[in-house]
């Protein structure tokens, strides 16, 4: 008798695993979806607002569809775009959990950049074994140490890292131009700031040039996954994991349960950094191959959003990611294609990230797309 | 420390130890600062710094001030070092952040005599520099302290600055300046009203609100100045506002060119300041929006209206922003470029940190922030050992060491950041 409750309950369990609830997947399907669709609408209008006719507009988000998922090409240009996303993303999510709002990647990418540039082209000689997993984890480490900054000012002192992550962000440019002008690091016989080229030993594979040359996808997706997987063992299967958890949803509380606040903000810092970093290696070995002024080019900051919009989850992080890959890459086509500015690109991704962070306000806008009434 | 001293002490002896501890570490800094200044400015430095007060046309001219580099920086040392040593020893008394802050200032003007030793060096274009650097970080500053006092977070003054900027210029090229800096204000209270919207009545992250309002406004921006700026120039060619000489006062030396004679948004920001420091403390409705910002639950019972209250405030801040963004274009370069307000917004946000959450404190601070920045460009002319990024640097270090240093002696309003839920 007894064993037949047990086993309707487990079936319960397992009924209620494969098929979540109607509010969680309003909130995990519905939601983004409309927010995708309202904030495509929306950029279509302020397209009409700047004295685009509609032609070109539907030809634009053509072209954003076929420059993102419409060729091999396309799909690897996505990937592309999508790895140092996911790898910032996935460090941004891990603050997030454990409370610290770190608007850092984009310094922590730079740094990251900046020191596996270095390992990249100083060591000749070594087999890529060696060199190509050093260089990565000289990013990582650089990555670190540069975001525990914020988290000892935070723990120690109370700083917000809100503040001091921007700051580290506004320096690490001005870093990174100072060390591109340095002799041994610039590269010999030119005079703009570009860094030495990584050695071939460093670089991070391309996987696909057997069927074209032109395809850029780098073996850095093989990180990408890995991190995803490490991340979300971390987060919910170690104890680390559960630390971090419970020190961002209630600080008190885990404090009172005798866990280290100070060491967990620093070490979920530091991790977070040390993803950054790493998503800055992937950017200096798998695709440009050298450091050049700029090269983070904002991913710390579309990472912000990547982490919101996969809310905080390893697996909504890989999936928002790519879909950011996916406008990324679509609207580069978009303004070859159709002459319509990439920037559209980042007025949609913020519309979609409102839209995401407020479902209340997508209640408002649609309420016959839910079955709860509005407001709740 | 171990937790079985801690046990022992009784909380006011805790606080003390506390004290003296800060006490010493200010102890160790000024003499570290002294070493510095001995070892680096004073042994470094020859022949005399010549510090330029007024230009020749000037009606009044003053001669200029010249400083004996070594025998000044190595006078500075000895004054540091006494601070130093006094503040080690005594510790904990009241006057702590008086030498700290003596301290800063005599490193910096050991600094200074340093670099200009033996070449000479404009002090007055350098401070009027500073006062007009600083007018974007203190109205941001200062558009923080409106919304934070009702409690909002406002992480969106980049973007509103950076909306300002934009309206400034593109309204500015079409029915010129003033109505440039209406639109301006306008658009930026209409991004404080959205910021409102979003937080009080959509009750999302006040922190994503902000990240998400600066993000839109830097996407929207940027396309419309690559697709519509770059091909219809005219759009983005507005007039500048000039500086205005204050009869008389502007002729006073050295203060007068610093804080008579400048353009119309350095004079708002010194107004609105003064503004803002009335309503926020002496009068009624600023009681209320502080009252919202510090226990909103006892506020509503007493018949506060909070959402009001908080909608107003930030929409009024967002009008301060936009205003403080009209002096990148308007009063400055008269054209938009992508992204111009290069992160001043967050530095504002550091300066209301710095200022204890008041629109005065605020200024203060975005007056230091202002003087890192000029000191940074001027120095750049004088040519130092040191490379311009790092001097470039200094005012984001500062920032950094600044949020570090002073947030645990200021306290933000006590709801700052959390959602208001009427029952």
């Amino acid at each position: 008798m007894t064993d037949t409750t047990s086993q309707s309950n487990l079936a319960d369990k397992l009924l209620q695993r494969a098929a979540p609830g109607r509010a969680e997947f309003e909130d995990l399907v519905v939601v983004p979806i409309f927010a995708v669709i309202v904030a495509l609408i929306v950029g279509a209008l302020i397209m009409l607002a700047t004295a685009v006719d509609i032609e070109t507009i539907g030809r634009s988000y053509l072209a954003l569809l076929q420059g993102s998922v419409g060729s091999m090409n396309a799909i690897s240009e996505t990937l592309t775009s999508a790895i140092p996303l996911v790898l910032a993303g996935l460090g941004l999510a891990l603050g997030f959990r454990a409370g610290l709002f770190n608007i850092g990647a984009e310094g922590q990418i730079v740094v990251g950049g900046i020191a596996a540039v270095i390992v990249g082209f100083s060591f000749p000689n070594m087999p890529w074994i060696i060199h190509m997993p050093l260089a990565l984890l000289a990013g990582a480490v650089a990555g670190g140490l540069y975001a525990s900054i914020a988290g000892y000012l935070r723990a120690a002192t109370g700083a917000h890292e809100v503040i001091t992550t921007i700051m580290l962000n506004l320096s690490s440019y001005l870093l990174l131009s100072y060390m591109l002008g340095l002799e041994w690091m610039q590269r010999p016989g030119r005079s703009d700031p570009v860094s030495k080229s990584v050695l071939p030993s460093a670089e991070l594979p391309r996987l696909l040039t057997d069927i074209d040359p032109n395809l850029r996808l780098h073996a850095g997706i093989f990180v990408m996954i890995a991190a995803v997987i490490l991340v979300h063992w971390l987060l919910f299967k170690t104890r680390t994991g559960f630390e971090y958890r419970a020190s961002g949803e209630n600080p008190d509380a885990a404090r009172y349960a005798g866990m280290h606040a100070s060491a967990i903000i620093v070490f979920a810092m530091a991790t977070a950094g040390a993803l950054a970093g790493l998503a800055g290696a992937n950017q200096v070995l798998g695709v440009l191959e050298r450091a050049t002024p700029g090269f983070s080019s904002g991913i710390g900051f579309d990472a912000i959003s990547v982490a919101l919009l996969g809310r905080s989850h390893p697996v909504g992080v890989l999936f928002a990611g790519l879909l950011f890959g996916a406008l990324e890459a679509g609207g580069r086509q978009m303004q070859v294609d159709a002459g319509v500015s990439i920037d559209l690109i980042s007025i949609i991704q913020a519309l979609i990230i409102v839209f995401i962070a407020a479902p209340l306000l997508v209640r408002a806008i649609f309420p016959w797309g839910f079955k709860k009434p509005a407001g709740r | 420390m171990t937790a079985a001293s801690t046990t022992d002490l009784a909380p006011d002896a805790k606080i003390d130890t506390h004290k003296a501890r800060q006490a010493r570490i200010y102890g160790i800094v000024l003499i570290g600062l002294a070493v510095l200044v001995a070892a680096v400015f004073g042994y470094g430095s020859e022949g005399n710094a010549t510090f330029g007060l007024s230009r020749p046309r000037d009606p009044w001219v003053i001669p200029n001030l010249v400083v004996p580099a070594a025998s000044f920086n190595y006078i500075a040392a000895a004054v540091l070092a006494f601070l130093g040593v006094r503040q080690f020893m005594r510790g904990g008394s009241r006057w702590s952040t008086v030498s700290i802050a003596v301290g800063f200032a005599l490193a910096t003007a050991a600094f200074l005599v340093w670099a200009t030793a033996g070449k000479s060096f404009s002090l007055t274009g350098m401070l009027s520099a500073t006062v007009v650097a600083a007018v974007p970080i203190a109205l941001g500053g200062l558009a923080g302290v409106l919304s934070e006092r009702v409690a909002v977070v406002n992480i969106a003054i980049e973007g509103m600055l950076l909306a300002g900027a934009f309206t400034g210029a593109l309204m500015g090229s079409l029915l010129g300046g003033w109505a440039g800096v209406l639109f301006a204000v306008l658009v930026g209270g209409l991004f404080g009203f959205i910021l409102a919207a979003l937080v009080v009545t959509y009750r999302m992250d006040q922190i994503i609100a902000g990240v998400v309002i600066t993000l839109f406004v830097t996407g929207v921006t940027s396309y419309v100045s690559s697709q519509v700026f770059s091909e219809y120039r005219f759009l983005n060619n507005a007039p500048v506002f000039r500086a205005w000489k204050i009869p008389f006062l502007g002729d006073i030396p050295v203060i007068g060119p610093v804080l008579f004679n400048q353009n119309l948004f350095v004079y708002g920001a010194l107004i609105l300041v003064s503004v803002a420091t009335y309503y926020l403390f002496h009068t009624r409705y600023g009681l209320r929006a502080r009252s919202v910002g510090e226990h909103p639950r006892a506020a509503d019972t007493l018949g506060i209206n909070v959402y009001r209250t908080r909608y107003i405030n930030v929409t009024l801040a967002g009008m301060v922003a936009g205003f403080g963004g009209a002096w990148f274009t308007l009063g400055s370069v008269g054209r938009f470029d992508e992204n111009m307000t290069g992160g001043l917004g967050y530095i504002g946000l550091a300066a209301m940190i710095f200022g204890r959450w008041h629109p005065f404190g605020a200024l203060m601070a975005a007056l230091i922030f202002g003087f890192a920045d000029s000191l940074q460009q001027k120095l750049a002319i004088v040519r130092t050992p040191i490379p311009s990024e790092f001097l470039a640097m200094a005012p984001y270090l500062a920032t950094i060491v600044v949020v570090a240093g002073f947030v645990g002696r200021s306290r933000p309003p006590a709801a700052d950041g959390k959602p208001y839920v009427k029952e």
